[in-house]
Order: structure tokens, then sequence, then C-alpha cells
């Protein structure tokens, strides 16, 4: 009984100091600069392999949930006669809610997963200890740029996941379902409001582009140097950012709605 | 070479999002009246907003003109001012132009219609439009109609 | 500032988790020398360098190493960067090299990073690390094409990129074929030689050790059990100096692991 209470504040324990070492890690990878500090080609670098290789994935999973919503939700508002609001049901889910998310958790299983793993490596292969020995800061040079990437990427995919499921909602509600297409997009533009609606959606995707990001680099820098090691790290990643990004999607959402 | 692919390719990326976010605001939240500054301000009195909301559009015939900029109480009429922004390419409304609420379908959004009258005389910037007509609340109607019914039987 | 002795482990104490791996270690590395940190395995010969690189600190209180008089313990982040970058150099056990870059990248980075030296200069000065590890023709390859031996002499090339003072070399002839393990061989002792850095070796191969080292450092148990030449250490070292540098199964350290009496054991009823 004893060592049980003692097994859970253990892991009590090693939890906090986990989080602690998260913040640390933050605290010191946020800012540019420093002994050996990446430059802004490391940047383009970064968003690359982070965004532009989500952006497939992110572009097809968009044009599909933007049907699936058309068609669901043209079920649903057929029945009350309103089907003219469909447009503006599909925009507003998806800007406020459904872009931002899953652009989230696309990346997290795409790109997170790999940063993870990357720097996970680079710990087992001693290429950031080399760097360490080569008076380099691998928090500035391998962290930073990741990071950054990060906050970029995900607003931007989540802009083209809207942008593509809105479209791929009107291709299923105006040409597959023959609604007028006015209805579909004069109702959305009298309802979608920029600054509230696509401008909160944006900074909601830069906040879960931090955090997963954030995540993945600390879960590959913080794991054991082995591969079964980092592909613990990896599952981690994944599990953790999603979570993080669901958790955080409604904490933002009540800050947002109660604010405005 | 090989960086100057990353470059384009994540120049591409850039370029792409930019063109989605003016997608975003002139197709999708239809931002496309030209609201650079070039506007005059009109104020209206209602008894009932029921429901308008600032941002709201401002309507002629249909077309969007201007929007909802302010709503206010005004605590000597107890009723609700709103303050709205029109195009000044829409500067020629009379003087007894007249404002109602109006709703976008049964259950859409609320905005304001204005139908011009037949005075030569146009608005200016602060004027008051006389002649309002409040939201059509549903309960109330409803309870009206029940009510007439009641009396009729 | 040129004394003698260039890195020098006062009374440290350290300890990884509950166990415990130096228990007051003193030891000093001579300036220009060629020593050899020997052992058993997991006597913290890699944590040792891992010590004097600052990567690892000792507690406070708990001793301290100095690296040309200066407590690396005790040195902020930025300072300590700066020493390793202008002073020290490092081999690891895996090399460590950079697999997103190619062979002259590789050797180039610490030059980019840390120089603003113009492009034709870091190509003279990488081709001239390179040519010294013999690895000139080799530089537009991708460190996954090479082969263990050359990875080990591009990360050598690598880490005298910026002319340290200090070279430590973790286990460098691990997994390495005969012909691969002479040259890095000749290359320790031939830098060693032609640059008088203090090089500081952590092996387990006593033959090669003993053929490059001007020092041997034995450490077993937490504590240096024997420090000297080669011949001083085979002819004049204690017993179990003896037999480590012969490599005999059974001597004043235990064929056996301690246990109870071997009958007893078997006699007796399981617990």
């Amino acid at each position: 009984m004893i060592n049980r209470i003692a097994a859970i504040g253990r892991y009590g324990t090693a939890s906090i100091q986990s989080i602690g070492r998260a913040g640390q890690l933050l605290l010191n990878s946020l800012l540019w600069g420093g002994p050996g500090s990446a430059g802004f080609s490391d940047l383009i670098k970064q968003i690359y392999s982070v965004g532009v290789r989500s952006l497939s994935i992110i572009v097809v999973a968009g044009f599909f949930v933007g049907m699936v919503l058309a068609l669901q939700g043209y079920n649903i508002l057929v029945k009350f006669g309103s089907v003219s609001a469909l447009g503006t049901m599909v925009s507003l889910t998806l800007l406020r809610e459904l872009g931002p998310v899953m652009a989230a958790l696309l990346f997290a299983g795409r790109a997170g997963s790999a940063l993870t793993a990357e720097i996970g490596l680079m710990k087992a292969t001693e290429q950031l200890s080399a760097m360490e020995m080569m008076g380099v800061d691998p928090l500035k040079r391998v962290v930073t740029p990741r990071l950054w990437a990060g906050i970029i990427s995900v607003p931007l995919l989540a802009l083209l996941f809207s942008t593509v499921g809105i479209w791929g909602g009107a291709f299923v509600s105006v040409d597959l379902l023959g609604l007028y297409d006015g209805a579909y997009w004069g109702n959305m533009q009298n309802t979608v409001i920029f600054y509230d609606d696509v401008i909160q959606g944006l900074i909601k995707a830069s906040v879960f582009g931090l955090v997963v990001t954030w995540i993945a680099v600390y879960q590959g820098y913080d794991s054991v140097p082995t591969s079964e090691g980092i592909g613990k790290a990896t599952t981690q990643t994944v599990v953790i950012s999603s979570l993080a990004v669901l958790g955080l999607d409604f904490v933002l959402t009540a800050v947002m709605l109660g604010s405005i | 070479m090989r960086m100057r692919y990353i470059e384009l390719a994540v120049g591409g990326f850039m370029i792409l999002a930019i063109v989605a976010l003016v997608l975003m605001a002139f197709r999708v939240s239809g931002l496309a009246m030209n609201t650079s500054g070039e506007t005059y301000t009109i104020k209206a009195r209602f008894e009932n907003l029921g429901g308008l909301t600032e941002r709201a559009k401002v309507s002629m015939a249909g077309v969007t003109i201007g929007k909802v900029t302010k709503i206010y109480l005004d605590p000597e009429w107890y009723a609700a001012v709103v303050e709205m922004e029109i195009d000044k390419s829409m500067s020629t409304l009379s003087i007894d132009t007249s404002a109602s609420i109006l709703t976008a379908g049964l259950l859409g959004e609320k905005y304001i219609g204005l139908s011009v009258g037949a005075e030569a005389d146009y608005m200016a910037d602060g004027d008051w439009v006389q002649d309002t007509q409040s939201a059509i609340v549903l309960e109330e109607l409803i309870s009206r109609f029940m009510f007439s019914k009641a009396e009729e039987s | 500032m040129t004394s003698d002795i260039h890195v020098d482990v006062r009374n440290l104490s350290f300890n990884r988790g509950d166990r415990m791996i130096y228990d007051g270690l003193n030891v000093s590395f001579p300036r220009g020398k060629v020593t050899a940190i020997m052992g058993p395995s997991g006597t913290g010969k890699t944590t040792l360098l891992r010590l004097i690189g600052g990567q690892l600190r000792a507690e406070k209180g708990e001793g301290e190493v100095l690296v040309d008089g200066k407590d690396v313990g005790l040195m902020a982040r930025n300072d300590l960067l700066a020493l390793r970058r202008d002073k020290m150099g490092m081999l690891f056990q895996t090399s460590g090299l950079f697999t997103d870059l190619n062979v002259f990248e590789n050797v180039a980075f610490p030059l980019r990073v840390h120089t603003k030296l113009p492009e034709d200069m870091i190509r003279d000065l990488v081709l001239m690390k390179l040519e010294a590890v013999g690895l000139r023709g080799a530089r537009d390859m991708q460190p996954a094409e090479l082969s263990g031996g050359m990875i080990r002499r591009v990360a050598l090339a690598r880490s005298i990129a910026m002319d340290p003072e200090l070279i430590m070399y973790d286990e460098p002839f691990t997994g390495l074929d005969p012909i691969s393990m002479g040259m890095i061989v000749r290359l320790i002792r031939g830098l060693n030689k032609a640059l008088g850095l203090t090089s500081l070796l952590v092996s387990h191969d006593v033959d090669e050790s003993c053929a490059i080292a001007d020092y041997l450092c034995i450490l077993s148990g937490g504590k240096v059990i024997g420090f000297g030449s080669p011949e001083e250490l085979k002819n004049e070292g204690n017993d179990e100096v003896k037999q480590f540098l012969t490599g005999d199964p059974d001597g004043p350290v235990p064929f056996h692991y301690p246990a109870n009496d071997y009958r007893q054991d078997l006699l007796g009823s399981s617990k």
C-alpha cells in the first residue's frame, strides 16, 4: 500500500519535473540569437520540412471534410427548410473549429512525430553532443528554427484547410445537390465576419502550432537515445499533442466567445 | 540548387496561404465593400433591435451599402440608437429615407434595409433617419395573432 | 597559463542516480601529451570526458575540474560554449556527424558558425583538414555513404577544424577493422606531434593505447589505481593494474561476482 502511494508520488514528481524541463526548453529556445544560433535559411528549411511537406495531406483532408460537412449539413437543414444556411454552416464550422483543430492534429501526426524522431536520432547519434562540444547551443541551432517553423506553418495550413474545405462544400452543395450558388456564398458572406471568424481561427491555429511543435521537440530532446526510446517518444508526441490541441481548443474557444 | 528548390517551395506555400487569406476576406466574409474611410455616418432610433448586432450590413434594394458601427441605448427616449456607416458613393439618400430591421430568411441574420423617400434634399453626416421600423419579433406577432383569434370567437 | 598540467581533476565525487561513480578522484593530465584513460567497463571513463567538457557537472563542493586553471563546473553556459569553441575538440564514439550535411559541410560547420571567414578561405581550411585525415577526395560524399573508419576520420577533421588545444577521443578504436584502426592510431599520434595537442583517449584496447600513449591512467572503483608510462605500469604497477594490462581472467578483480558459499547455496533451501 505504502509502496503504491510512493509510486504514485514518484510518478507525480516525475511528471512535474518533465513539465519543468519542457518549460525550460521553451524559455531557452523561443528567442533567436546566442552561440551558434540558426539563421534565416534554417527557418526556411524547417518551414519546408514541416509546412510544405504537410500541404498535400492538409489539402486532401480539407476537401473531404468540407464535402462531408456540406452533405451532413444539407440533410439536417433540409428538414427545417433552411438549406440556404448551408454555406454559413460549412464556413463557420471550418473557420472556427475544424480548420485549426484538424490542421493541428494532422500536423502532429505528420510533422510532429517526424520532428521527435529527427531530434531523438540526432541525440542518439551524438549530433547534439557534438554540437555542444563545438561551442554551439543545440537549443538555438536545432530547436529554435523548428519551433518557429511550427508556429508559422500551422496557421497557414489551417487557412488552406478551411479554404479548400469551403470550396469542397461548395462543390457538393452547388454542383452535386443543386443548391443555388448565390444562397451558398451570399449567406456565407452575410454572416462570416473576417476579424472574428477568420482571424480568431488563425490565432487559435498559431497557438496549436506552438504547442504541438513544442511537445514534439521536447519529446525528441528528452527521449531515451535508443531506438526503443525514440519510438516511444514519437508515440507520446502524437498522443500528448492531440490531447493538448483538443483541450486547449475548448479553453481558447471559451476565452474568445466570452470576450467578444 | 537544393536550397533553391526549398526556397521556391516555401515561397509558393506562402503565396498560396496569402491567396487563401484574400479569398477568405473577399469571397467568404464578403469584405468586398470599399470601406477605405470614404464613408459618412447616419443614425436611427429603433424601439426594438430584435438581435441586430454591430457590423451588421446596411443594404438598399438588397445591395450592401454600409454597416452598423455602434449600438447604444438613448437614456432619454429609452430607445436603441444605431449608428451606421454608409459608403460615400451612396451620398444621395433623401432626408425622408426610412430604415427597417429585416431578417435574412426566416431565421437568418438581422440587417438594416434602407428605402429611399421622395424629398429632394440629401442626408448629411450625422443626420437622423426619421422613419424607422423596428424588428419584427416573432413572439409578439404570434401573441397578437392569438389574442385576435381569441377575441373573434 | 602554460603550466605543465592542462587538465586537473581535484577531489572529484560524482554520482549518477544512486550509483557512485567517483569518490574523491584526483588526476592531472599533462599538456601536449597523449594520455590514455583505461579501466573496466562502467568505471566512468566517458563520464570523465563529459565532466572535462562540461556536459556533466559535479554537485557544488564535490570537487573541481580545472581546465587551464579554470573550474569548468562553475562556468556560465556561454563561457563554457566559448571555451569549447576555442580550446576543445571531442571525437564521439558514434562520431556525431550531421547526417543532413555532406563531408565538406560537416567539417566546415564549426568554421561557418563561429567565424565570418570568406568562402574561399573556409574552402582552403576545410580541404587542409580533410587532407590531414586523408579524405580530401571524399568531400562531396554523404555520411551515409562512408565506412565506419571514414566517418571517424571526418569527425576527427571536424573536431580539429577550430584548432583546439585539447582533444578528447571517446573510444576511437571500437568497431573498426584493423586497417582503419591503424589509420586512427597514426592520426592521433600524428596530430599530437604536429600540433602539440593535449590528447585524452578513452579506450579498452590495451595494445593500441600502449602504442600511442605517453601515459596511461587506469581507473577502477572510482579511483585512479595507476598512472604512468606504459612501461612503468607494466613493470611496477600493482596487481590489479597488471591484471588489467595483461587481461588475466582472474586476479584482484575476481572472476566470480561476490556470492554466498557455493556449496551452501546449492544445498541450502531456496528462500
